[in-house]
């Protein structure tokens, strides 16, 4: 038997829970069939998440592409395709990669698995970034290395963390509707053992009663407490978030049933959401908006 | 004498010869390695500037491997040998990285300035920092005179220039004291 789940018409972080509800209920090894046909838009976190549910399941899934040309020549250009095909049976319409003015790709979908990965991430963000950042978003020139450090610690955690690969991708767009501004975002999702697990595994560690998803992104997101004893573990995350803080920007991170959100003046989003349908690994989303210039 | 260690270069030679970031954990191990490597062939007291010029972007997870791992290696009292460290062409974005995993881990570096001058970076407590400033201006000096340049008790200052020192911040030579940097 074949489940049939529809992909909303907008696929980001928020939409991509109702995707995660109807796949709770679907056994791993039962063959589900992603409907992407009436998908106008997605955002990186909605594409590298979709990747990464192909992961999770021990039948491989299928997936139809969207039917819109607009949005499958984006889907194109992100390199979604490319990991798709390897990880999806694919249906539906072929789609090329065209030139857009609206949306501009800073970082294909790109595979991270190992240190090296992480290298290449960077060197090939600092040559696109640097001049999409200062020109469209009004961030400093300086804070394109911060840029890049905030990329490069968001990726080493699947390294460092999350037991097999994952995927990073990042996007610039206009985000008319929610903050009628142009954003920058940055999307890392795996499949891995996600962060109650990553901190489980720490020796001699002694779990509280009230020891859950939610509790484990507290520690390592708020408190930047990591598995490894070494004191000087956790500092990544604390750095995203001191990047973040700086250009008043927004970091979520989902893992298990749970998502933890640092939440800008801008946003109205939740700090702390729990009893999620669950995901494996972890899904982190960084978002850093146009600055506002008196110009 | 002076040792001069490029991480560019021994990243290059011990990572990868592509690279010129200083990024990840395993990146950040390997060239500390290599410092290593490059300190056990000097003798037993030394001082090696670690020259960032080359380097594009350091992340903070490099940065402790790095800056922080191989300061508290050397401040340790069971140092394998009597290093000193002067840090060079260290830019604003490395900074950040670096002032962060000093104050992570309550230690502090001496950086030289493209013009020569050299500063402290990191954490440093108010008696220290006035006794390596009177350092400075008085150049090598003994500690009697850094108390009175410092307006530190005398009773105190052995302790203050004693941390100075095993801190990596500050050198002592024959019975008197100078700023690490100050002798290039």
């Amino acid at each position: 038997m074949t489940t049939i789940i529809n992909l909303p018409p907008s696929l980001d972080d928020r939409t991509f829970e109702t995707v995660l509800e109807h796949l709770a209920p679907v056994p791993l090894d039962e063959k589900v069939l992603l409907d992407g046909r009436h998908t106008r838009w997605a955002s990186p976190y909605g594409l590298t998440a979709l990747l990464t549910v192909a992961q999770t399941r021990a039948e491989k899934p299928a997936l139809v592409s969207p039917e819109s040309d607009e949005t499958g020549s984006y889907w194109a250009r992100t390199g979604f395709f490319k990991h798709a095909e390897e990880l999806f049976e694919m249906h539906g319409t072929t789609h090329r990669a065209r030139a857009s003015g609206e949306s501009d790709v800073l970082l294909e979908i790109t595979p991270v698995a190992k240190s090296e990965d992480v290298h290449e991430v960077v060197g090939r963000i600092q040559q696109k970034s640097s001049s999409i950042l200062v020109k469209e978003l009004n961030i400093d020139a300086k804070a394109t290395m911060g840029f890049a450090m905030t990329l490069s610690e968001a990726c080493q955690n699947i390294v460092e963390h999350a037991g097999r690969g994952g995927w990073v991708a990042v996007q610039t767009y206009r985000w008319q509707k929610r903050l009628g501004r142009r954003v920058v975002v940055i999307a890392v999702c795996d499949a891995g053992v996600g962060f109650r697990q990553s901190l489980e595994s720490a020796q001699g560690r002694r779990m509280s009663d009230r020891w859950d998803d939610g509790m484990a992104l507290e520690e390592a997101v708020i408190r930047g407490v990591s598995r490894f004893r070494d004191p000087g573990r956790g500092q990544g995350l604390a750095g995203v978030r001191r990047y973040i803080g700086r250009w008043d920007g927004k970091l979520s991170v989902r893992s298990g049933t749970a998502r933890i959100a640092i939440v800008p003046s801008w946003d109205e989003d939740v700090p702390l959401e729990e009893k999620l349908p669950p995901f494996p690994g972890a899904q982190m989303q960084i978002t850093i908006p146009e600055r506002i210039t008196d110009r | 004498m002076i040792n001069h260690i490029d991480l560019s270069t021994v990243l290059r030679r011990t990572v990868c010869d592509l690279y010129s970031d200083l990024v990840t954990r395993p990146t950040g191990a390997a060239v500390r390695d290599g410092i290593e490597k490059q300190l056990s062939e000097l003798g037993e007291r030394s001082l090696t500037v670690i020259d960032f010029s080359h380097v594009g972007l350091l992340d903070y997870s490099c940065a402790d491997e790095i800056v922080a791992k191989l300061l508290m290696r050397y401040a340790d009292t069971n140092a394998p040998r009597d290093a000193y460290f002067l840090f060079r062409g260290v830019s604003d974005s490395h900074l950040d990285a670096i002032e962060t995993v000093l104050e992570r881990h309550g230690l502090a570096i001496v950086a030289q300035a493209e013009d020569g001058t050299v500063v402290l970076v990191g954490t440093v407590d108010d008696p220290e920092r006035r006794a390596w400033e009177a350092m400075l201006r008085l150049g090598r000096a003994m500690a009697v005179d850094l108390a009175r340049e410092a307006e530190i008790e005398p009773e105190q200052v052995e302790r203050v220039l004693s941390a100075l020192c095993r801190r990596r911040l500050a050198m002592e030579l024959d019975g008197s004291y100078v700023v690490v940097g100050a002798v290039t």
